[in-house]
């Protein structure tokens, strides 16, 4: 167990690697109650939310969900955060560690008629895995059955008896749901998925290695409030009509960036040997420093070290040969395009 | 043999004037899956407290340090294949290299196994 963003969260069960892999092949269950669960709701709340992120309500349906970034005036990165239409609302998910600043933010930016609850009284759950829909699907009844929701879309269900909002979303690059329910039926509700078969509970190690795999970046490390979303190669958070209107916050940096380009970028780099490189290792092109890792560990899926880093744009082609330095050692690695192992999702329209 | 421990989680059976080393299985269950050990080469001279190996595990790399000062004779090539032998027997076929010692009173400052079990208790 460690403290993470002020939660006591499990880093791992039986096993990094054996969680993770379960996960890949089965259904891996996690408890990620420490996120913030935000409600914005008022009239005019579309409109208010779009001057504060760069998104595109307009395209989003109600039970609509989609990835966006809270920035901040110079166009770093406060936060990456998922935005859902509601009936009344939308409904946001922030991260644990940064959620007290994100909910200040927002309160700030947003006008004053427009609410802004936190949902504290919701836990969230993942459940997320090829096999999360079988595992999940007995225990929901709902106005519609549980294969209406297709990648990034979600809907209100009742889970084991209990009121739950459900989206087909995660962060593993696997097939799998997000679901919120009320926190005094967490726990319940937390036992009643893991007594499937095919699920077991995932601790926050194997969360990591699956995302870093899916080449999800991670936010305080794969992006800051110093780094804007181009160099981040985040601009599906940025929706197009925005990129041509602006009127968010940091358009006045972000757009020329994107007109123009950036001087580093996220790359994947997939690692030669066993040796991991970690966060803050640095990246060099020959003799010349050319970047730093911001994540990095052994891929149990690939079973060789992967790494996520900020290098020179020169030097952000896939196929280019790096090399990492790890404490003195010189470690062979090469850009590779992400996600390192292919998302899974069930979009709308595939089979 | 006797095994002597370290603060930092070696342990170093010594025979006459020959020692294994290896990391303890209170240190392997802290570092978790272990994904990768660098060992160090046959023939290379370690001082007492040097970083002399490094296992990597999937949380985090770590360095091991020699126990005592000597000289690395023998490596343990089994774990460029199998560094998870640390995991499942690191007392025994996880051990990481053997080493002849050039001062064995350097053995005196080191712990027992009662004084290692009652370290750990603490920590």
């Amino acid at each position: 167990m460690v403290d993470f963003a002020g939660y006591w969260m499990p880093v791992q069960f039986e096993g990094i690697i054996a969680e993770h892999l379960w996960t890949r092949e089965s259904a891996g269950f996690f408890d990620v109650s420490h996120m913030g669960q935000l409600y914005v709701t008022g009239e005019g709340a579309e409109a208010a939310l779009e001057a504060v992120l760069p998104i595109d309500l307009s395209t989003l349906p109600i039970g609509g969900v989609r990835y966006s970034l809270l920035l901040n005036d110079q166009g770093g990165i406060l936060d990456d955060l998922m935005v859902s239409r509601w009936g009344q609302g939308f409904y946001l998910v922030v991260n644990g560690a940064t959620k007290w600043d994100d909910i200040a933010t927002l309160r700030e930016l947003l006008p004053d008629v427009i609410t802004l609850n936190h949902l504290e009284d919701s836990a969230l759950f993942a459940l997320q895995g090829p096999k999360a829909y079988e595992a999940l699907e007995p225990l929901v009844a709902g106005e519609y059955p549980l294969s209406a929701l297709t990648f990034m879309r979600g809907g209100r269900f009742k889970l084991g008896g209990v009121e739950a909002w459900i989206s087909r979303s995660g962060y593993t690059g696997e097939d799998g749901f997000e679901i919120s329910v009320p926190a005094e039926n967490a726990a319940e509700l937390a036992d009643l998925i893991c007594a499937q078969p095919q699920v077991k509970p995932i601790g926050l190690g194997a969360r990591d290695s699956l995302r870093l795999e899916a080449g999800l970046p991670l936010y305080g490390h794969d992006m800051t409030d110093t780094v804007d979303p181009v160099s981040a190669d985040l601009l599906f958070g940025i929706n197009k009509r925005r990129r041509s209107e602006g009127g968010f916050p940091g358009a006045d940096v972000i757009l020329p960036l994107i007109a123009n380009g950036t001087s580093t970028r996220r790359v994947g780099l997939a690692i030669e040997g066993r040796m991991a490189a970690r966060e803050g290792a640095k990246v060099l092109s020959g003799e010349t420093e050319v970047g730093t890792i911001t994540s990095g560990g052994f891929s149990p899926s690939l079973e060789r070290p992967i790494a996520m880093a900020y290098v020179a744009a020169d030097c952000a082609t896939a196929g280019t040969q790096l090399t990492i330095d790890v404490r003195g050692r010189k470690l062979a690695a090469t850009v590779v395009p992400m996600p390192f192992v292919p998302h899974r999702y069930h979009r709308k329209g595939a089979a | 043999m006797t095994r002597y421990f370290t603060k930092d989680h070696e342990w170093i059976a010594v025979e006459g004037d020959e020692a294994t080393v290896g990391i303890t299985d209170y240190a392997q269950s802290q570092l978790g899956d272990i994904t990768f050990v660098e060992v160090p080469g046959e023939g290379s001279e370690v001082s007492m407290g040097d970083s002399a190996s490094v296992v990597d595990s999937v949380k985090a790399a770590s360095d091991v340090y020699a126990p005592v000062s000597g000289k690395v004779t023998v490596a343990n090539a089994a774990l460029e294949d199998q560094p998870e032998l640390v995991n499942t027997d690191p007392e025994g076929d996880g051990w990481l290299w053997k080493m002849t010692l050039s001062d064995p009173a350097e053995l005196d400052g080191l712990m027992d196994e009662a004084s290692y079990q009652a370290f750990i208790a603490e920590l």
